[in-house]
C-alpha cells in the first residue's frame, strides 16, 4: 500500500484502476468529471488495460456499459445529477437484465434552479431502480467501495448493478490521505468476472427479452430476492477485505455511541463525520448523543437501524433530500423500518445541505437541541418558518 | 486543529497551495489534513477561496472553516477589514503586499520574490511565507509535497521558492 494525498474522485479512479474493468463508458459532468478524466489518462498511459468509450450522453453511457456487460466483461460508468436522471431509463434495464455494472455517482442537486453543488436528491430519487446504493463518507471508503462493489455486484447469487455515491465537492473535490492498495492485493481480493449471463456463440440464448403478465412479476420477484441476497455477500466481502487490506467495514450501517444514546442522529454521507464530533461535544456536557450512518440505502438496513436505535428517546434523520409534498426519502424509509420492528420513539426529519448549502456545527447542535424538546415532523435547517 | 483560509484569484493557484500545504503536513508522522476549494467552477480572475485543515488525528469535520488560525491572501485587492472577524483569537493574516498600515497583518512581498524566481504566480511563495511565520510545516515537508504533486517541469523552481520565502519572511 502507498499513502497518497487524493481527492474523492481521484481515490475512486484509483480503486477502479485496481478493479480492472475492461470497458469504461462515460460522459463528463461536474463534480464527477475528474474520475473519468483520471481513468482516461490511465487508459492512455497504459496503466489500465480497458476500452474507454466516449459517448454522446449519459443515456448512451449506461447503454454502452450494458452492452459490454452482456458480453461478459466488467464495465464501469460514472455520472451525477441531471446525468443520472437522463440515464434513468437505462438504470431499470441494467438491473432488470441483471448486469452487475458499477457506477459512481457524484451526489449533486437537481435543476431548477440549476446548481452544480452537492445534495442527494439525484440518487435518492432512484431508490426504486433496482440498483444497490452505497454512500461513502471519505475518500478511503470511496476507494474501498470501488473494489468491494464489484465483488458484491458480480457475486453469482446477487448479479445486481451497484451505485456508489460520493457527496459532490465535499467528498469528490476534497483532498485527504488515502492508502492505495497494490494491484497484487486487489487481485487477491477481487476474482475475475465470470458469468453465464452473457452472449455466447457456443451457448446461444435469448437475453434482455420481453415477459408478459404471466411471468413478468417472477422476474421482478427474483430481482428483489437477488438484491436481498447481497446482505450476506456484503458481510463476506468486508471480511475478506479486512483480511487483505486491514480495514474492517461494518455492513449496512455504521454506529457511533448509539448503544446507550438517548438522542440519535441518523444520516448518510460525509456529514456523519461532523455529527460524530458534535455527539462527543454533547456527551462532554452530559447529553447522551449518538450517530448512525446509513452506508447502504439499498438493500435497506431495516433490522440493523431498528436494533441500533431501539432504546433512544428521540431520533433525528438528517438528509440532503426532500420529496416535495411529503418528507425526505430517507426519513420515510427509516420510519417504515422502525414501525415494522416496533420501535416507537419519536422521529424528526431535518432537511439540509440542499444545493450545496453548508451544514455547520451550530446546525447539528440545533438538531440535537430540537429533538430533545420536540419539534416539527419535518424541519428545514436554516429556514425559520413553520413547515407543517 | 489548525485551519487556514486561502484567498486568491482564479489562476493564482490558491487551491494548489491549500493542497500542497495539506500534503506537506500529511508527511508528518501521525499528521492528518484536508484541503478543499470553495466549491464551484473556477473562473480566471474571480475571487477564489480554499481551505486547509491540519490535525494530529483524523479530521471528521468537512464543513467550511468559519474561523481560521491563518488567512493567507495572494492578491492584496481582496483584503478588507471584515476578514479580521474570520480569525480565531490570536490568528494571523499574511498578505502578499509590500507593506501594510495595520500592525496585526503580516505583509510579505510575494510578487517581488516570485518575479526574481521567474515564477508566474505567488502560491508556493506565500505557502513558504506561512510556513516561515507559523512553523506548521518545514521546508523539507513542503519540498516533498512539491516533489510528489507538482509537474516535473516546475518542481525545482517551486522547491527553491518555498525555501527562499521562509528565509525572507524570517529576516
Amino acid at each position: 500500500m502507498a499513502e497518497k494525498f487524493l481527492s474523492g474522485d481521484e481515490a475512486f479512479a484509483e480503486g477502479i484502476r485496481l478493479a480492472c474493468p475492461e470497458v469504461i463508458s462515460a460522459y463528463p459532468i461536474t463534480p464527477q468529471t475528474i474520475v473519468v478524466e483520471r481513468l482516461s489518462e490511465m487508459v492512455e498511459d497504459g496503466s489500465l488495460d480497458a476500452e474507454f468509450i466516449h459517448v454522446e450522453s449519459e443515456h448512451s453511457a449506461l447503454s454502452c456499459a450494458m452492452g459490454a456487460s452482456a458480453t461478459g466483461v466488467r464495465a464501469f460508468t460514472a455520472t451525477s445529477s441531471q446525468g443520472l436522471l437522463y440515464m434513468a431509463e437505462c438504470l431499470y434495464y441494467a438491473s432488470g437484465g441483471r448486469f452487475p455494472i458499477v457506477m459512481m455517482n457524484a451526489n449533486r442537486s437537481t435543476a431548477l434552479p440549476w446548481n452544480i453543488y452537492g445534495d442527494q436528491r439525484d440518487s435518492l430519487s432512484q431508490l426504486d431502480s433496482g440498483w444497490i446504493q452505497a454512500y461513502a463518507e471519505n475518500a478511503q471508503e470511496a476507494l474501498d467501495f470501488a473494489l468491494m462493489s464489484y465483488y458484491i455486484a458480480e457475486h453469482k447469487t446477487v448479479s445486481t448493478p451497484f451505485m456508489v455515491n460520493l457527496d459532490g465537492f465535499i467528498l469528490t473535490h476534497t483532498y485527504e490521505q488515502v492508502d492505495v492498495p497494490t494491484p497484487e492485493q486487489a487481485k487477491a481480493f477481487l476474482p475475475p468476472y465470470e458469468t453465464e449471463n452473457r452472449l455466447d456463440l457456443d451457448n446461444p440464448k435469448n437475453m434482455a427479452f420481453s415477459a408478459g403478465p404471466d411471468t413478468n412479476y417472477i422476474f421482478k420477484y427474483k430481482e428483489h430476492a437477488g438484491m436481498l441476497r447481497s446482505v450476506p455477500v456484503i458481510t463476506e466481502a468486508e471480511k475478506k477485505f479486512a483480511e487483505i487490506f486491514g480495514r474492517q467495514y461494518t455492513g449496512l450501517i455504521d454506529t457511533y455511541l448509539t448503544e446507550d444514546a438517548d438522542y440519535i442522529l441518523i444520516t448518510l454521507g460525509t456529514i456523519a463525520g461532523l455529527s460524530r464530533e458534535i455527539a462527543d461535544q454533547l456527551r462532554s456536557q452530559g447529553i447522551k448523543a449518538g450517530v448512525l450512518r446509513i452506508r447502504y440505502m439499498r438493500p435497506f438496513p431495516t433490522e440493523e437501524i431498528a436494533n441500533a436505535v431501539k432504546n433512544a428517546k428521540a431520533i433525528a434523520v438528517l438528509e440532503k433530500d426532500i420529496s416535495f409534498g411529503n418528507e425526505g426519502a430517507v426519513f420515510t424509509n427509516v420510519n417504515s423500518a422502525l414501525k415494522s420492528q416496533g420501535v416507537t420513539a419519536p422521529t424528526y426529519n431535518f432537511i439540509g445541505g440542499l444545493g450545496g448549502r453548508n451544514i455547520s456545527h451550530t446546525n447539528i447542535i440545533d438538531i440535537f437541541e430540537k429533538i430533545r424538546k420536540g419539534t416539527e415532523r419535518v424541519n428545514f435547517i436554516g429556514i425559520e418558518v413553520n413547515q407543517s | 486543529m489548525i485551519e487556514i483560509l486561502w484567498l486568491g484569484r482564479g489562476g493564482q493557484g490558491a487551491f494548489t497551495a491549500a493542497k500542497l500545504l495539506g500534503a506537506s503536513y500529511a508527511t508528518k508522522e501521525g499528521g492528518h489534513s484536508l484541503a478543499f476549494p470553495s466549491f464551484g467552477p473556477e473562473r480566471r480572475g474571480a475571487p477564489v477561496r480554499a481551505f486547509t485543515k491540519l490535525d494530529n488525528s483524523p479530521i471528521l469535520d468537512r464543513s467550511e472553516t468559519e474561523h481560521a488560525d491563518y488567512i493567507v491572501i495572494l492578491d492584496e485587492t481582496l483584503y478588507n477589514d471584515s476578514l479580521l472577524s474570520l480569525l480565531k483569537e490570536g490568528g494571523k493574516v499574511i498578505i502578499n503586499a509590500k507593506h501594510t498600515d495595520n500592525s496585526d497583518i503580516i505583509a510579505f512581498d510575494g510578487d517581488s520574490l516570485a518575479k526574481s524566481l521567474k515564477l508566474p504566480v505567488v502560491n508556493t511563495v506565500m505557502m513558504g511565507a506561512l510556513s516561515g511565520v507559523s512553523g506548521i510545516v518545514t521546508v523539507e515537508e513542503m519540498q516533498t509535497a512539491i516533489e510528489n504533486y507538482m509537474p516535473v517541469k516546475i518542481r525545482e523552481k517551486n522547491q527553491n521558492a518555498v525555501r527562499q520565502a521562509v528565509q525572507e519572511v524570517q529576516k
